[in-house]
Formats: structure tokens, sequence, C-alpha cells
């Protein structure tokens, strides 16, 4: 689903945020990317959303070399994909329920669709009564399953997640990775950036495990 | 086959109706908020409607003025004043003799008394002409020449006052020039003028536009995020530009129709001076659908360069 080929990202300013890094996930796998800050983590998941572009190397998502993707292309291919960043998240000007829809109006469905949908992504993260509610009156973890929510709505065969549960407490953040394992045993391929070593040891998924932007060793 | 078809041609409908219905919906909410922060909204639509308002009601002034001086183009008329001493009835027959030329197409005889009323009706200075005891208004033939080349008229006006009678020959000529070049020049100035504001107007929704996307820049990035198209993420802004554009025009209508109503008495009582009928209609159907047809398209027009500068600069970093 996922193939890295020897892919190395320097930023315009002269830091190397990835060097040389190669990987395979496959389809309908799950993986934890780890490493200190400042490792590249977030880098990686960029260059697979084509937020950014590989300085070297290839970028394969689902057999395509995102090298030859023009402007154009972007928008479709991340419609493919599923994405919960900390920087982006909900909006505050529209209720849950219209943030959890914005990826299948974006898409073109219907209106019923949308509204089946969307109540079946938010019956999934366990919101089915905060649908009226605007985002900002929710507690930081039921915000973050909002905006799982609207990762999958769409129901992507590949879900990409930023420290999802970046301040959550132990018992919210395991909630949370519990949502994640379940969307992998449906069968969508999933790859999660986290700090939280201890979940990830406890989960005993695939880790890839990053350094100075290089991939030291698998476990 | 024919069910595969048709379960494709159901799709693409659905896909048009969603479409279509997000079209509105879009439309519908851009018009939402502008009308919801109406303070702000009605500044800026004022701006618009100002700045559309003044080429318009200038150029239904040329317009107008064209149309009189229209009406005389290419019939000067000459107007033989009478000496004191000649009758009515020789002066009915200096027009059938003027009339008679083969270089007059008509030729009107109209006497001291009429053309007293006349002028008693049209000038406004009766009370004055009153209070004299005499008419001091010659009689005169009015006469419509053949050809209305300047040679041609002034040949003509030479032969009118070698005829027995005849004190002074005047024509409207020189008149009918200058207002043919003012007329000129207004359609001259209506153009810059509409081109200066045209680029006002474009100016002032892009800024507008520019606020608007700066404002939604969080929703931009999310919407970038998760895979909306270019179109998908202009759409919004573009129909902005389209109710300020409209609202502006329909502003610029409102005061036109009113400065009409103003101009109407004194303008009417001007032109019947000339002998002109002046009816005020207000704006016409076609000149309506003009002016809000460019309301709209400098809005569209304003919000697509405001988009094109500043969205694209704007990604999910
Ligand atoms: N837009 C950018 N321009 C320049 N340098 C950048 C940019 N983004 C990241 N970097 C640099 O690249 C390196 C990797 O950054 P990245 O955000 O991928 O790390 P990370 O593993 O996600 O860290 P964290 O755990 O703190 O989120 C860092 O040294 C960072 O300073
Ligand atoms: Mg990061």
């Amino acid at each position: 689903m996922i193939r890295f080929d020897n892919v190395s990202k320097r930023y315009p300013g002269g830091k190397e945020a990835l060097t040389r890094v190669s990987f395979d996930l496959a389809a309908k796998e799950m993986a934890f990317l780890t490493g200190h800050s400042g490792a590249g983590k977030s880098t990686l998941l960029k260059l697979i959303m084509l937020m950014e572009r590989s300085s070297q190397g290839q970028v394969l998502v689902d057999g395509a070399n995102l090298n030859r993707f023009s402007r154009r292309q972007i928008p479709a291919h991340r419609r493919k994909i599923g994405v919960v960043f900390q920087n982006h998240q909900l909006l505050f000007d529209r209720n849950v329920f219209d943030n959890v829809a914005l990826p299948l109006m974006i898409a073109g469905y219907q209106h019923r669709d949308i509204g089946r949908r969307v109540r079946a992504a938010l019956s999934k993260v366990g919101l089915s009564d905060k649908e009226r509610q605007n985002p900002i009156t929710l507690s930081g973890g039921e915000q973050q399953r909002v905006g799982i929510a609207r990762a999958v709505v769409n129901r992507p065969p590949l879900l990409l997640a930023d420290e999802p549960t970046g301040n959550l407490d132990p018992a919210l953040s395991a909630e949370i990775m519990n949502l994640f394992l379940q969307f992998n045993q449906v069968g969508v391929t999933v790859l999660i950036a986290t700090h939280d070593l201890e979940l990830v040891r406890r989960l005993g998924k695939r880790q890839l495990n990053l350094s100075q932007g290089q991939l030291k060793g698998e476990s | 086959m024919a069910a595969i078809q048709g379960a494709t041609h159901t799709r693409m409908s659905h896909r048009l109706g969603a479409w279509l219905g997000h079209h509105r919906e879009v439309a519908m909410k851009s018009l939402g908020e502008l009308l919801s922060a109406w303070i702000s909204s009605l500044m800026t639509w004022l701006v618009i409607g100002v700045a559309l308002a003044l080429p318009t009601l200038l150029y239904l002034i040329v317009m107008t003025v064209g149309d009189v001086s229209g009406d005389w183009d290419g019939r000067p008329r000459v107007s033989v004043y009478l000496k004191d001493e000649i009758t009515a009835v020789a002066g009915q027959q200096l027009r059938d003799r003027l009339a008679a030329r083969e270089d007059v197409t008509a030729a009107t005889y109209v006497g001291a008394d009429e053309a007293l009323a006349e002028f008693q009706q049209h000038s406004g200075f009766g009370d004055v002409l009153d209070s004299l005891d005499s008419n001091p208004l010659p009689a005169l033939v009015e006469v419509i020449p053949v050809r209305s080349e300047a040679g041609a008229v002034r040949l003509l006006v030479a032969a009118l006052t070698a005829e027995a009678g005849v004190d002074r020959v005047v024509v409207d000529l020189e008149w009918i020039a200058r207002l043919d070049s003012i007329v000129t020049l207004g359609e001259r100035l209506v153009i810059a003028l509409s081109s200066f504001l045209a680029l006002g107007v474009l100016l002032s929704i892009g800024n507008t536009i520019r606020l608007a996307i700066e404002n939604r820049r969080a929703e931009i990035e999310v919407v970038k995020l998760v895979g909306g198209t270019d179109g998908f993420v202009r759409r919004p802004f573009l129909y902005l530009g389209l109710w300020y554009g409209l609202g502006g025009a329909l502003i610029a209508w409102l005061l036109i129709q009113a400065s009409l109503l103003f101009l109407a008495g004194p303008a009417g009582r001007l032109l019947r001076s000339y002998g002109e009928q002046f009816v005020v209609t207000g704006l016409d159907p076609g000149v309506s659908m003009a002016l809000l047809a460019s309301g709209a398209g400098l809005g569209v027009l304003g919000a697509a360069l405001a988009v094109r500068r500043h969205l694209h600069l704007i990604e999910p970093q």
C-alpha cells in the first residue's frame, strides 16, 4: 500500500529531515512510526499526503508513484486517505455533523448518503448524541474522536494519524488507539506517528523507528 | 448492458444533482454570511453602487442630449425673419414661394402673435412680455432645406437673404455642431469614467475577497487536506464576489432611479423650452439588465482575480 524507496527529504532551509528511508507497508497492515522529536515522523506522513515532495527517491501509494503527480491530481489522491493531523483540527464555525460531513461534500455525495455516513462514523467513535453541538463545547478526547470520524467517514483504504493521542490521558489514549485497531480489523491500512512507546509496545503492532531522519530498525 | 448503462446514467445524474445542490448551498450560504454581517456588507455595496451609478447616470444624460441633437441632425432649421411691414398675407405668399423652391423641403409661416405665444409658453418670460405694450417679435418663415451640408445651407441662406421683405436669416447649424461635439465628448467621458470606476470596483471587491480568504484560512487548509479541488475551494469566494457585485448594482439602480426623479422636473422644463418632449420613464429594462449584469460580472471577476492571487498561497502545513 505504501512503499518508500530510498527517500530523502531536504527542506529549503537546508536541513535534511529524512535520509534514505525505505520500507513497505502492505495493504490492511497497521504500523506505528516512532522516534524522538524532530526525527522526521511528520515529514514522512506529509510526503504520503503530498503536502511535501521528496528530494530524492520514490514514494509509492497504491502502486502510484507520487513523484509523477501534478498539482491537479493531488485532491483525488488525498480523498483516498483519511488523516488525523494535530494542526488541522476541527472548524469551530460549524457543528460536529458539518465537520464530519466535509469530506463527503467535497467528494460530491448526495444529502441522503451524507446523513447516513456521518451518523455511522459518529456512532463508531461514540459521539452519536453530539452531532448538533459545536466542537468547541467538547472535551479534548471528544474533539479528537470527531477528527477521527472525519478521517474515516469517506471509508478511505488508508488512514494516517500524527500523534492522535498527543494531549490525552492514558485511559483516553488507549480508547483512541482502540478505535484505530478496529478500523484496521475491517481492512483499513493504518500508519500512526506517536511518542507513546508504552502504548505501542502493549498493542504489539509493527513499529518503524526513526532517528535523525533515518530508519533505525523495526520491531 | 442496458441495466449497467442505466445505473451509470443514474449515478451521473446523482453526481450532477449533488453538484448543483452544492452550488445552490454555497450560493445561499455566502449570501447568508453577507446579510448577517449586513453593516459591513452595506458599506461595500454602497461603494460599488456609487461607482456603478455615476457612469450610468452620465450615460443616460448623454443619451438624452444625443436624442435631442439627433432630432435636428441633418435637418437644420433656417429661420427667415421678415421685415416689420410685411403683412400676414404677404408673409404667407412668401412662404408659398419659398416652399416651391427646389432646395427647400418644407416652409412654415409663423406670425408675430404666434411667435410671441410660443415664446411666452416655453421661455418663462411671460410676465415680462405682458408688461410690454407691443409685440417685439417679428414674423418668420421656418424653412427646412433639402441638403444639410454647410456649403449648400450657406448658398440657401444667401438666396433667402436676397428675397424681398426678408430682414435676417438665422441658421442653428453652429448650435447643432456644438451640441454634437458635446455629445461626443460626453460619450468619451462615459467610457473613461466607466473604465476608472470599473477598475475601482474590481480592486475593492478584490480586497474584500482577500480579507474573506484570510479569515477562512483554517477552513481552506482543512478542505485542501481532505481533498477539496481548487474549484471547490474557489466557489464560495466567487459567489461572495457575485453577491457583492449584484448588491452593488442594485444600490446603483436605486440611486439612479432616485436621481432621475430628482432631475425630471428641471430637465423637462429645459427640454420643453427647446420644443422637445421629455418624459422620464426611469431606467428601461435593457439598461437595468446591463447594469445588473456588469455589477455581477465585475463582482465575479474581482473575486476570481483575488482568488487567483491568494488561494494557492494557502496550503495545509
Ligand atoms: N517546513 C519545514 N521547513 C524546514 N524544516 C522543517 C520543516 N518541517 C520540519 N522541519 C525540520 O525537519 C525535521 C523533522 O521534522 P518533523 O516535523 O518531521 O519531526 P517529527 O518527528 O514529527 O517531530 P515531533 O515529534 O516533534 O513532531 C526537524 O528538524 C524540523 O525542524
Ligand atoms: Mg511531528
